[in-house]
């Protein structure tokens, strides 16, 4: 196909569209044969020549919709049309559809007012944050408390580079770290049968069900045995080995057709060449969301127990010590809520359908 | 007998025989499986063993640790008192925000699958964010402020409710409610996700069957086919809220300090800190470990021989 003709932002759209709908159909199999028809109809589309849609490149999707139906009516030719206004699902009524997406609508409200209270809060002034009575959103919003954080911190004794350092550094080599780790052994586990195998699986899925801190003391005797006490292996080699990576990695894989590896093998590809080159690229989906739980593990690990040198303390760590520094450090502290929280929901914005693809796979099994 | 049991060795002679030779084909397997399995072990298994051995010492670090049979656990039922309060507390968070963060989570994910992709999409990102936003909630303790210039006592004491501002975060009577708030803000995690994943993943042709078959509702619909479908997402999910809800501290912690007035917010993991990291009492502090260990595999196995029943 040759869209060569057509104008970028239009082109742009229709393939937005194209996929959009793509992904509807596969959703609701009612218009489970629309697709082909309406690639067709993109076809006739690219071939016309664009008058309507050079014109006004931004129009909403459902206008054009009506366009392309007008000329399917002047050209009197017979192609499918998706409903503009989806066929309703059968057993809903419409007012039980209403009162859901009012109910929705004031939950999501409810849920998300802290985190924007709390970017609120630290785009305030101090005087606007102590202010009888306080207000909700900031009248004149400025960026001093982030500047005013970063003066605080490279004025401290460990600059805040470092800071910043050590917990990038323990989020990344621990995640990378953690996502080889568990998807070498998630490969095995899923896709073959060896004797021990489905009982190490289990006690993986028992440790789920308790949290790190039942581990914390005798973790700290081992991690003193072993000298791993005041440096960053205390945090990254614990994190390696996190169950819920290895359970939703190995319920990930066991998905992918067992053929494919047969295939490889046959191909005379090694069980290490049948990892890397087959298996990893497949299961891309599911290194998001290994990536996205480990991040969020690590990215906010105070680490006060395990590490005791100032230089090799965490962001949160030092972000706390801010936070304790009283009434005068309000509108500070809020800007270090929000430079926490931005990078793992950054993540999983970015990450989300690949994660819900994952999450569809991870259910337990007894 | 005695041939029973000779045919009886002799089949378990030969199943470990197999198990051997397969063992043996199969070295690769064990080698990819090595670096986790030792981490795992290390850092995950050994550390259940060796509390649960602690747990019958006397262990401070220093010395070396002296067997004192079950006097720590019985000191932890009969003298101390805080525990009993740690352990009503931990058990209230735990009855109140477990049971109602799941079934939150699945009633959000189902309500939230009816939408359209893109709302959806958007809709998944506002209620899974806070329990990603790191320690956002230490936000509620701006909002909850003891003083006037708090949201909450700003507003009653503009409505005339009360006259002075109520110290939120010190009085033991509010001090719980407010985290079990928090806490129940936070609960829609993993848990959440998988159910959002898991009910797009239902095959349709089923809901049309079901219509054809007469369900008159989307109540009867979720009982007849969105349940038993979503079985192995409920349980993971549940796993998830369980562990969180007994694993209660940070929030606690963060908001009512540490200790709290009156150890009114004193939960299990804190009480844990306390004699851990604070006393260095390790032997105790193993055997409160040991419990919520307990309680909390207790737990789980019972909610999975609950869910099993769920939708069938």
């Amino acid at each position: 196909m040759s869209n060569m003709t057509n104008n970028t932002t239009e082109n742009n759209n229709l393939d937005f569209e194209n996929s959009d709908m793509m992904n509807e159909n596969f959703q609701d199999s009612y218009d489970a044969d629309g697709n082909d028809l309406y690639a067709a109809e993109e076809q006739l589309e690219e071939l016309s020549p664009i008058v309507e849609s050079s014109s006004a490149p931004q129009e909403p999707l459902i206008q054009k919709a009506e366009k392309k139906k007008k000329k399917g009516k002047d050209d009197e030719e017979e192609t499918y049309h998706k409903p503009i206004i989806k066929r309703r699902k059968p057993n809903r009524s419409i007012a039980g559809d209403i009162f859901l997406y009012i109910f929705l609508l004031l939950v999501a409200i409810v849920m998300f007012f802290p985190i924007i209270y709390a970017v609120e809060s630290a785009l305030k002034p101090l005087d606007e944050l102590y202010k009888f009575p306080p207000r909700i959103f900031a009248q004149n919003p400025t960026m001093d408390n982030f500047s005013d954080l970063f003066v605080t911190l490279s004025k401290s004794w460990v600059s805040f580079s470092r800071y910043l350092f050590n917990t990038v550094f323990i989020t990344f080599v621990g995640t990378a770290g953690h996502l080889f780790i568990a998807s070498m052994a998630a490969f095995v586990l899923a896709k073959y049968e060896f004797p021990g195998g489905k009982t190490f699986f289990k006690i993986v899925t028992v440790a789920m069900m308790f949290t790190g801190y039942v581990t914390g003391i005798p973790n700290y005797i081992i991690m003193s045995k072993l000298g791993m006490i005041d440096t960053y292996w205390a945090i990254i080699i614990p994190a390696f080995a996190s169950p819920m990576g290895l359970f939703l990695m190995k319920q990930f894989m066991e998905g992918l057709p067992t053929s494919l590896i047969e295939a490889a093998k046959i191909d005379g590809a090694t069980e290490w060449c049948v990892f890397s080159r087959i298996v990893m690229p497949n299961v891309k989906p599911a290194w998001l969301t290994l990536i996205i739980f480990s991040v969020q593990g690590l990215w906010n690990n105070k680490a006060s127990t395990l590490i005791y040198s100032e230089e090799m303390k965490t962001l949160p760590y030092a972000m706390q010590q801010i936070q304790a520094g009283g009434i005068a450090r309000t509108g500070e502290a809020a800007a270090v809520l929000v430079v926490l929280m931005v990078v793992p929901i950054a993540i999983f914005i970015f990450s989300e359908s690949q994660i819900l693809e994952t999450m569809a796979s991870s259910g337990l099994k007894d | 007998m005695s041939q029973f049991l000779k045919d009886y060795v002799k089949v378990k002679k030969h199943n470990f025989r197999v198990g051997v030779k397969k063992a043996r084909i199969s070295k690769s397997c064990y080698l990819f499986l090595a670096p986790y399995a030792i981490i795992f072990t290390m850092f995950f298994v050994m550390p259940v063993v060796i509390s649960i051995f602690f747990s019958f010492t006397y262990y401070n670090i220093l010395e070396a640790p002296r067997f004192v049979g079950l006097q720590n656990y019985i000191s932890l039922f009969l003298e101390d008192d805080i525990f009993l309060i740690s352990i009503k507390n931990t058990f209230m968070i735990a009855i109140l925000t477990g049971p109602l963060g799941y079934i939150g989570s699945f009633l959000f994910a189902w309500l939230i699958n009816e939408l359209p992709r893109w709302v959806r999409s958007v809709a998944v990102v506002v209620f899974y964010a806070p329990s990603i936003a790191g320690n956002c909630y230490v936000i509620f303790s701006v909002f909850f402020r003891g003083d006037a210039y708090g949201h909450v006592n700003a507003f009653l004491m503009n409505a005339g409710i009360i006259d002075t501002p109520i110290l939120f975060f010190t009085n033991p009577q509010y001090m719980l409610p407010i985290c079990m708030v928090v806490i129940l803000w936070m609960s829609l995690g993993a848990g959440f996700l998988s159910f959002v994943a898991g009910l797009q993943g239902v095959d349709k042709s089923q809901y049309e069957a079901g219509y054809m078959d007469g369900i008159k509702n989307r109540w009867q619909e979720l009982w007849f086919i969105t349940l038993p479908n979503m079985k192995p997402m409920l349980m993971f999910g549940a796993v998830m809220s369980i562990t969180q809800a007994f694993g209660v501290c940070d929030v606690t912690m963060a908001l009512c300090g540490y200790p709290s007035t009156d150890y009114a917010a004193r939960t299990i993991v804190t009480h844990l800190f306390d004699y851990g990291f604070s006393r260095f009492e390790m032997g105790y502090a193993c055997s409160i470990a040991t419990i919520l260990f307990l309680i909390m595999i207790l737990c789980n196995k019972a909610i999975q021989s609950f869910l099993s029943r769920v939708g069938t």
